[in-house]
């Protein structure tokens, strides 16, 4: 991966929530179409990083640039920039007044400027992707909840974003869900997206992953390749991380 | 109705027979001791008068006031919407300036008796307003041209034209704190993941409020600001006080004038209770039908 351009690189990323110290001196960086796995036990500030990430969070302190421009909290290019970064939600967060094709639209046509007809074609296209074109025109709550977050992801993907971040996609679904939302994300993993995911799925991350990243206590505490990091990670605390949610 | 009785029982049947003793004699005090002589039959003539040389019925004194009751209710709420508006986005805003001044109006309004508010507003706001506008010349010149039917039916007597818009203004500056309260509450009570949702396919803070927010917010104040609509038709008898012509300004005038004190209230109240009674009973039908949607 080290040929490929980097999109994202932090360095010495600090963020505090008041005194609580959420990142500690985080470096990182994202090639395109690198394939990144966050893992870590909840409060690791895993997903404060890739909230960092599309300015829904700011660090305190160090770099941050995104597709060659810096981003902090005044910076203007932030909302340009949000349009090539897309973000798919634990809760899914679609928007409930509007049906699934105007929820797909709404972006294109408001941020984008596209046609009404354009941003259709785009919608339906993307639709297909993730396999639920006949949802179409019903509403997000008559939806089940994997359908929802697979209409999430095409949603993003209906911004032709470079880059897409998952905050925990299936931590909210059932588990007879999962798998139509991980699917869908293989199969975007295939197309060549950079894709960012926090996730505790082991099994999509030993399918696409090509970075593995373990987090604690907001450090940054491994970062290897799946093949390392599954058989022999080098720090003790992964080690322990790992035997606990791949013990069953 | 007799099914009704069969489920009363001896409480019932006491406390009923309490008021009906109270009743009976307050009743009794004016019959007697008051010597009021009653006279309902005057009352609908008040209401809608026979023109005896030109032979139609008008509005007479009691209509015109509940016409322009009408009238200001319904144009000051539509004020009010709009103010009640832009001061619910203001104290959501992230600008700390403009969010602590519309804190401010909100505070001064609610703690402040609304007769003293409306005298205030009325004599340092709206009637500079009218002489800033010249109003006053504008309205007259229309009072005398012969066609001003429409804005007779808008507006009511043309001449009043500026007491009305006064009155207006005085009303919806006084329910727009309570409207943006509503409103507030509306726009927070949209889950923060909605918003970040909006942000992270791109939108301006603009497009992630008009789009994304307010629509949901709206569906849920409609109830909340039905209410408010019936508290500002009750609200506007205070207007009354700053000589605007409306039901209650009217009844005064009334009473005065034909010392027919109780007749007159009581018609006046009635009035008010059936549109206020009415609306609320209407907007409650409404609201069981979109739930069941």
């Amino acid at each position: 991966m080290s040929d490929a351009k980097p999109i994202i690189e932090a360095t010495h990323l600090d963020k505090f929530y008041g005194d609580f110290h959420a990142l500690k001196d985080i470096d990182l960086t994202v090639h395109q179409g690198e394939k990144m796995v966050i893992c870590g036990p909840s409060g690791s500030g895993k997903s404060t990083l890739i909230r960092c990430f599309n300015g829904l969070e700011w660090h305190n302190s160090g770099t941050l640039v995104i597709d060659g421009i810096e981003v902090h909290e005044q910076s203007k290019q932030m909302r340009g920039l949000r349009q090539e970064v897309g973000m798919v939600f634990q809760q899914f967060n679609l928007f409930p007044h509007l049906t699934v094709l105007e929820n797909l639209m709404i972006g294109p046509m408001k941020v984008r400027r596209l046609t009404r007809g354009q941003a259709e074609e785009t919608a339906r296209k993307y639709l297909d992707r993730v396999h639920i074109p006949e949802q179409a025109d019903k509403y997000p709550a008559a939806l089940s909840g994997g359908q929802q977050q697979r209409v999430a992801i095409a949603r993003s993907l209906c911004m032709e974003t470079r880059i897409m971040l998952f905050d925990e996609p299936t931590s909210a679904l059932d588990p007879e869900m999962i798998n139509e939302v991980l699917d869908v994300m293989v199969e975007l993993a295939h197309s060549g997206m950079t894709m960012v995911v926090v996730t505790h799925e082991m099994g999509f991350a030993r399918k696409v992953a090509d970075t593995m990243v373990f987090m604690e206590q907001g450090e940054i505490v491994e970062v290897s390749s799946p093949d390392r990091f599954f058989t022999s990670p080098s720090s003790e605390r992964c080690r322990l991380f790992l035997n606990q949610i791949l013990e069953y | 109705m007799i099914r009704f009785f069969q489920k009363f029982r001896w409480p019932d049947w006491v406390i009923l027979g309490v008021l009906m003793a109270f009743f009976g004699y307050i009743w009794f005090t004016i019959e007697g001791s008051l010597n009021y002589s009653w006279r309902w039959h005057l009352i609908p003539n008040y209401i809608l008068g026979w023109h005896t040389t030109r032979e139609v019925y008008f509005a007479n004194i009691l209509l015109q006031g509940l016409g322009a009751t009408i009238r200001i209710s319904v144009y000051a709420s539509v004020l009010a919407l709009i103010f009640g508006t832009i001061l619910g986005i203001a104290r959501c805003s992230s600008n700390l300036t403009i969010r602590m001044l519309a804190r401010t109006y909100l505070e001064l309004l609610r703690n402040i008796p609304p007769v003293v508010v409306i005298f205030i507003f009325f004599f340092f706001l709206s009637q500079q307003l009218i002489d800033f506008l010249n109003l006053e010349r504008w309205a007259r010149g229309i009072a005398r041209q012969d066609n001003n039917a429409v804005w007779e039916f808008f507006f009511g007597e043309m001449r009043r034209f500026p007491s009305l818009i006064a009155g207006v203004i005085v009303l919806a500056l006084f329910e727009s704190a309570f409207v943006g309260e509503i409103i507030r509450a509306g726009i927070q009570s949209i889950p923060k993941g909605q918003r970040e949702a909006a942000r992270s396919i791109g939108m301006s803070h603009g497009q992630e409020l008009r789009y994304i927010v307010l629509p949901q917010a709206v569906r849920k104040v409609v109830p909340p600001l039905a209410n408010q609509f019936i508290s500002l038709i009750k609200d506007s008898a205070i207007l009354s006080l700053i000589s605007v012509q409306e039901l209650t300004y009217k009844t005064l005038e009334l009473v005065a004038s034909s010392r027919m004190i109780f007749e007159a209230w009581l018609t006046t109240a009635g009035f008010y209770f059936v549109i206020c009674f009415g609306l609320s009973r209407l907007f409650a039908r409404f609201e069981k039908r979109s739930d069941n949607r």
